[in-house]
């Protein structure tokens, strides 16, 4: 009985192999593939359970509406739990599957692969994570971190502190409260350089992984240091429970902004609630909200298809990020495509494509980047929402800051990598 | 062809120390070992390669835990830091001073080893939970050292990047060059541990994982040879963790943290405690378990669910899969893979005429 149960698990599970490999010799012939790495599970899973459905949305929504020249959209997905060894056979899997554009996660993982991509020719998204000197196109051709870095977050955080404090920093007590790795320690010669220039005072408050405790650091913030701003980088569970120590110590939300990680809906809702969170900053390198022309699209789309709209789209935060990073490599295939004038794009052509994107804003969800050969950053543009009567408001338009200062940091990450 | 033993006819040391008494057997890992390392990096595709890769460095990490939790008995969660420290040293070896990967694999082994000694030194006087506890210690402190030590990490990004090896003036480019490279060290390694374990020291670990007051008491020097487990399962591991660089170009000390030694531990224990082949068989089923599963609900899912779903299923399904796999491996033979693979062959050794 048992034998024959083994035999009829192997007959199954050979004739499923069978079939997929199959379903992918049948194929059409035309398309481009985008692979995609994600992290449904795993150590980051808030993000990746957003994010990837984003993408896989915007896709969906090219392939039925605004095609590409003679192509359709493939992106398969592989899911790496924020581990490296997957990663690395997820990129090998899917270069073999034909992919000439990806979007990899995570800071470790882009690190593994970088090597890999810039041999391959494989131009690559890494949005807010990665290799903080990848912004410089000339000395990592194929990486595209395409929105902010932690550098040019640390900048504009303090810029936003200066134009809150009335024009100046002089005099005025800042603290730094971040995690304690490699991403949260990034901003910090930033930010002590423009301590120098602006004459502030800085302190810093680090929060060890995995950061679910910081009484201490939030009582030495509000009881002794005093500070009249607060900037937090901060991942994970830890920005709302930031939040809501910083509330219930009674220091006020509106002198805090949190950098790109410590911002979506989720943390706010962990807090306690938009009540909790009135006030509070975020910073963001796609747009917030439900305002935009590409969500109601997709939201018609699922009408249209008769199915409810998923629940996802609810954290506009890290799904209208997920909706940048898919339209941006879109963007980027349009343009190789008009290089290659309709012939299948090679990585080299998407790299080239890439950086011909200009003032592409998919109606103000996406800041006004210029992507260069040797700006991969496309400037470094954030916007600041604020937390107000249960839902993100604008408090800034898009904008960078202290570019000399950010580049430099560049050139010396550049130097130590 | 299928010559078996019909009784013990051993008339001599060497023949009873034998690593491979049958011919067979002998016969049976030439060929495997020919197909793995002529055959395979000729013919097999460049992604089936960077499977095998990822899986040789499991197997050396994994052989290293192995001699010390499967064959010393001692517990430990620090795996992912040796490779750490391993993957460092030789990192800093490379980038400062330039040497050639035969001194900086070596190096960064050597370099694992006195720190694994170090940290074997509590073993002493704890055993079981509370040392597992100690080693559990020694990974977060090398995890902080390095993340905070821009010294050893290089820089704020705690990662230092590593040119490719080169031999003969070639440089390991492709996966099959770099499978090849690391093959010599798997096979070095393998030859290593099973020698090993028959000579006067590889007995003493058994002896003291059986009974240490007993082994004690026979004259076996317990605190040396528990540090001699510790120095010689971190030079595995800090070897494997200079190759994992090497292979990715990279050392990042988010590759080696907590989870990757719970990985490495969970390796050892599936595949068989005290097996130098349950390593291999656990360092390959740990990496190669969840692609396959992939694989598997990649094929078949679009039968039941819509795309969409099936991207949102497949790696929680996964990872359901993955766990009930271990378990039902654990539940049918608790000692592992290895014990599995030896109930078939011995019920295969005397096929047809068991009776």
């Amino acid at each position: 009985m048992t034998r024959i149960s083994i035999i009829a698990a192997a007959l199954v599970v050979g004739a499923g192999a069978a079939l997929g490999l199959a379903g992918s010799a049948a194929a059409q012939p035309k398309k481009i593939v985008i692979g995609v790495q994600c992290d449904r599970t795993g150590a980051t899973q808030i993000v990746g359970t957003v994010l990837c459905p984003a993408m896989h949305d915007y896709f969906n929504y090219v392939n039925a509406n605004q095609p590409l020249a003679g192509y359709t959209i493939d992106a398969p997905e592989i899911d790496t739990s924020y581990k490296v060894p997957p990663a690395v056979e997820a990129y090998q899997r899917q270069k073999q599957e034909g992919a000439v554009i990806m979007a990899v996660y995570g800071t470790p993982q882009t690190h593994a692969l970088n090597e890999r991509l810039e041999k391959d020719q494989m131009p690559t998204t890494t949005p807010g994570f990665g290799i903080a000197a990848s912004a410089d196109g000339g000395k990592y051709p194929y990486l595209f971190p395409i929105a902010a870095s932690y550098f040019s977050e640390g900048a504009a955080a303090v810029k936003f502190a200066k134009d809150q404090l009335g024009g100046s920093l002089k005099g005025k007590k800042i603290a730094y409260i971040y995690i304690d790795n490699p991403a949260g320690k990034e901003p910090l010669p930033l930010i002590q350089d423009l301590q120098k220039s602006e004459g502030f005072e800085l302190r810093t408050f680090a929060v060890p992984l995995p950061g679910v405790e910081l009484g201490a650091q939030v009582l030495d913030i509000t009881q002794r240091y005093h500070p009249d701003f607060v900037i937090s980088h901060l991942f994970g569970r830890s920005p709302s429970i930031l939040i809501k120590s910083l509330k219930q110590n009674g220091y006020p939300l509106s002198k805090a902004v949190g950098l790109v990680w410590a911002s979506a809906e989720a943390d706010i809702k962990a807090a306690g609630g938009w009540q909790v969170a009135e006030g509070y900053h975020t910073m963001q390198f796609a747009g917030a909200g439900d305002d935009y022309p590409i969500r109601q699209a997709i939201k018609a789309m699922y009408a249209k298809e008769g199915k409810t709209v998923p629940a996802t789209m609810d954290d506009t935060v890290i799904y209208n990020r997920g909706l940048f990073e898919a339209a941006i490599q879109v963007e980027a295939l349009r343009n190789a495509l008009k290089l290659t004038h309709g012939d299948p794009p090679t990585g080299t052509d998407v790299k080239k494509g890439m950086e011909e994107i200009h003032d592409f804003t998919l109606g103000g969800l996406v800041p006004p980047l210029q992507i260069t050969p040797t700006d991969h950053e496309g400037g470094g543009y954030v916007r600041i929402f604020k937390v107000h009567d249960g839902k993100l408001v604008p408090e800034t338009g898009w904008f960078n800051a202290y570019r000399d200062l950010v580049w430099q940091q560049v050139k010396a990450a550049e130097k130590t990598e | 062809m299928f010559h078996r033993e019909a009784g013990v006819f051993k008339t001599s040391y060497g023949a009873d120390m034998a690593l491979y008494p049958l011919p067979i057997a002998k016969w049976g890992v030439a060929a495997f070992a020919g197909l793995f390392i002529a055959v395979a990096p000729l013919t097999f595709g460049e992604y089936y390669l960077s499977l095998l890769n990822l899986c040789l460095v499991a197997i050396i990490g994994a052989l290293g835990l192995n001699i010390l939790l499967g064959y010393t008995g001692q517990i430990s969660i620090g795996q992912g830091a040796f490779m750490s420290v391993g993957a460092y040293t030789a990192a800093n070896l490379i980038v400062r001073l330039g040497l050639p990967f035969w001194i900086t694999i070596p190096a960064g082994g050597l370099m694992a080893a006195l720190v694994g000694t170090l940290v074997g030194i509590p073993s002493l006087r704890i055993k079981g939970i509370y040392l597992a506890i100690a080693t559990l210690a020694a990974q977060l402190i090398i995890e902080w050292t390095i993340n905070h030590v821009t010294w050893i990490s290089g820089g704020m990004q705690s990662s230092i990047e590593i040119p490719r090896p080169s031999l003969f003036g070639i440089r390991l480019t492709t996966e099959a060059k770099i499978y090849v490279f690391l093959m010599f060290f798997v096979v070095l390694a393998i030859v290593a541990t099973l020698n090993l374990l028959r000579s006067r020291i590889g007995r003493a670990f058994i002896a003291i994982r059986d009974q240490d007051i007993a082994a004690e008491i026979i004259g076996i020097n317990i605190f040396r040879y528990k540090l001699y487990a510790f120095a010689i399962s971190s030079f595995y591991a800090g070897v494997a963790g200079a190759l994992e660089s090497y292979y990715l170009g990279i050392a990042n000390y988010e590759q080696f943290q907590l989870d990757v030694s719970i990985d490495y531990l969970a390796m050892v224990i599936i595949g068989g405690l005290g097996s130098v082949l349950g390593s291999i068989f656990g360092a390959v089923f740990v990496t190669l378990l969840p692609i396959a599963t992939r694989w598997g609900l990649q094929s078949f899912g679009h039968l039941f669910v819509s795309q969409a779903d099936l991207d949102n299923l497949i790696p929680s399904l996964r990872l359901v899969i993955f766990g009930g796999l271990i378990i039902f491996f654990l539940i049918v033979e608790p000692d592992g893979l290895a014990r599995l693979w030896r109930n078939i062959r011995n019920y295969f050794r005397v096929w047809p005429f068991s009776y």
